[in-house]
């Protein structure tokens, strides 16, 4: 009788060994795990309702006085992942997305939108316009700056005679669009 | 009297030792390969989703980046699932009225999340970062596979401690320049170990034997 008791209990250990008993899930939430607790379902919270930041996550910067290079290059970018589906990448706004059947946005070669202020701008990415939604929580404040400096630069390569060039940048454009 | 056993009787016992002796050897054998195997990890089965979204037609043919949707991939150390918020920017105009996209409008409606199954897990005592491998060069589809091509998302690798350290030991030979980081389709050249040497050397990766130890991934 022992004997099988013993062995009973030796096969129970046995299947315990069978089921997890690592650190293979340990008793805490990972950031986009299910949470039974909370109503909707989410284990990252929302800040509650009314509460005031500390410290801001993305404090408005101011428009940056110069534009340099790396400023371009950032701006070139971010306006190739986050514009680009819609405006296109020359800002025509021929996108892939409106061919597929998205309303078509004004076209950056406009005089309205060449002559419209940065701020305009910042506000569009950072609100949404009409049909457009807002980009704030995507594009932080100075990568919004960023992309208006390559939206200028797309306005300017658009815009411009290719007679005005100077002699070696028509050779450069040659090279690329003969 | 009569004898108990045949002569045969010990040749008998002694061949069935043996094959006893086979069958739990090869049976640990065979249960070690399956626990570590593909099978096991899920390797190119897709989950059934809420939406059945599709990375080929938003990737492979709309051309729409990563970062897009996958928005902390470079910044923190996780990608980032998109909110349903991130899925309206287009379709609160096209496929508005498809069934296939109900879950969806009706999430953003009532302000609950779409609830995605997990493809990519790994254990709760492995620390991992998204944002050190894109930033040095490691590619998504070196993890990944070519997310391009999957109708449903699947699982490319699976990732045992073996899959890591593969590459911890050896980046040299995955690394890329950056802007390949974000192509799928990338393979590595016949001068990769050369190039590879020169991008180590340019992004400060430690060298293998300290990226290897347990406490990078293990703390
Ligand atoms: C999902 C498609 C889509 C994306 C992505 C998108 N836009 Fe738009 N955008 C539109 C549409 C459509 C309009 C026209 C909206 C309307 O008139 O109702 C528009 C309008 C605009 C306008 C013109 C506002 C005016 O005064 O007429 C600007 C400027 C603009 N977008 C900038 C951007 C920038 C910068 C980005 C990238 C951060 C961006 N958009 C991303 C679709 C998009
Ligand atoms: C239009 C938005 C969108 C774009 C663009 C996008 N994804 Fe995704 N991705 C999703 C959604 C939604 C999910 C969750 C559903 C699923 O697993 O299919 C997901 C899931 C994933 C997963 C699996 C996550 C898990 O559960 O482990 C990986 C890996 C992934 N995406 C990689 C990529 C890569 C690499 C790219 C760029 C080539 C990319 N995604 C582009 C929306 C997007
Ligand atoms: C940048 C624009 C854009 C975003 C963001 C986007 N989609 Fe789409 N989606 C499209 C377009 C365009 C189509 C139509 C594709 C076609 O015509 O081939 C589509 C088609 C679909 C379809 C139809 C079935 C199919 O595979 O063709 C589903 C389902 C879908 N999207 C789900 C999603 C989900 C879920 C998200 C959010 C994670 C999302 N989409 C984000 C542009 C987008
Ligand atoms: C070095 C390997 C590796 C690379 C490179 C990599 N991933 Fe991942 N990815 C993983 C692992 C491992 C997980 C599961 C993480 C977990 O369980 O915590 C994961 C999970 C994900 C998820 C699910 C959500 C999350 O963050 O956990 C998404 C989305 C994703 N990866 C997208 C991407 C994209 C986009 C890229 C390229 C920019 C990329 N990954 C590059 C290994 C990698
Ligand atoms: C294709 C190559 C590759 C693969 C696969 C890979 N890694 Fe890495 N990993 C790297 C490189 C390169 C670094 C950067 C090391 C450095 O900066 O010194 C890194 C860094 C890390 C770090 C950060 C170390 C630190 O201290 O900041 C962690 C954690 C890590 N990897 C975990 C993992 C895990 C877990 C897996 C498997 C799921 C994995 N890696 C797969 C190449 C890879
Ligand atoms: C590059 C990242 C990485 C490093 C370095 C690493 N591990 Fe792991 N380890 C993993 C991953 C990922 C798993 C989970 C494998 C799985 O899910 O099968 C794991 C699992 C394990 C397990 C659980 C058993 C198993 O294999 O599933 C043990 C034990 C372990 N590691 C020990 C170590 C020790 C000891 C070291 C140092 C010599 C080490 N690890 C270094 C990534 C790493």
């Amino acid at each position: 009788m022992r004997e099988r008791l013993a062995l009973l209990v030796l096969c129970g250990l046995a299947l315990a060994g069978c089921k997890r008993h690592d650190m293979y899930t340990q008793q805490r939430s990972q950031t986009w795990d299910q949470s039974r607790f909370f109503p909707n379902g989410l284990s990252m919270r929302p800040p509650a309702p009314g509460a005031v930041p500390v410290q801001e996550d993305d404090p408005d910067v101011p428009q940056p006085a110069v534009v340099t290079q790396a400023m371009l290059a950032r701006g070139a970018q971010r306006f190739d992942i986050f514009c680009t589906p819609c405006h296109g990448r020359s800002g025509d706004g021929n996108g892939m997305i409106v061919q597929r059947g998205f309303p078509h946005p004004p076209s950056f070669h406009t005089d309205r939108l060449r002559e419209a202020k940065a701020q305009h701008f910042y506000d569009v990415i950072t609100n949404g316009y009409g049909v457009m939604y807002g980009y704030a929580s995507r594009v932080p404040s100075a990568d919004r700056w960023a992309v208006i400096a390559y939206v200028r630069a797309l306005q300017r390569s658009q815009g411009t005679p290719a007679a005005s060039l100077t002699a070696d940048d028509r050779a450069a454009l040659a090279q690329v669009a003969p | 009297m009569r004898q108990l056993f045949a002569p045969g009787a010990d040749a008998i016992l002694r061949l069935v030792l043996l094959v006893a002796a086979v069958l739990v050897v090869g049976g640990l054998v065979v249960a070690g390969g399956i626990s570590r195997s593909n099978w096991a990890y899920g390797v190119g089965v897709a989950p059934t989703q809420p939406v059945p979204f599709s990375h080929k037609h938003h990737v492979g043919e709309l051309g729409i980046d990563c970062r897009y949707c996958h928005t902390s991939v470079e910044k923190a150390s996780t990608a980032g699932i998109p909110p349903t918020w991130t899925c309206m920017t287009c379709h609160s105009q096209i496929w508005t009225g498809s069934p296939m996209l109900a879950p969806v409008r009706d999430s953003l409606a009532d302000d609950k999340p779409l609830h995605w199954t997990r493809v990519n897990r790994l254990p709760d005592y492995v620390y991992f970062n998204h944002s050190v491998h894109v930033t040095k060069g490691i590619g998504c589809s070196s993890c990944h596979g070519a997310i391009n091509t999957m109708q449903l998302t699947y699982r490319a690798h699976a990732f045992t401690m073996a899959f890591c350290l593969n590459c911890h030991r050896n980046p040299q030979r995955f690394i890329r320049t950056p802007d390949q980081v974000w192509n799928m389709e990338w393979q590595p050249g016949a001068d990769q170990e050369r190039i590879g040497r020169a991008l180590v050397a340019q992004a400060h990766i430690r060298p293998g034997a300290q990226l290897s130890d347990c406490s990078t991934c293990h703390r």
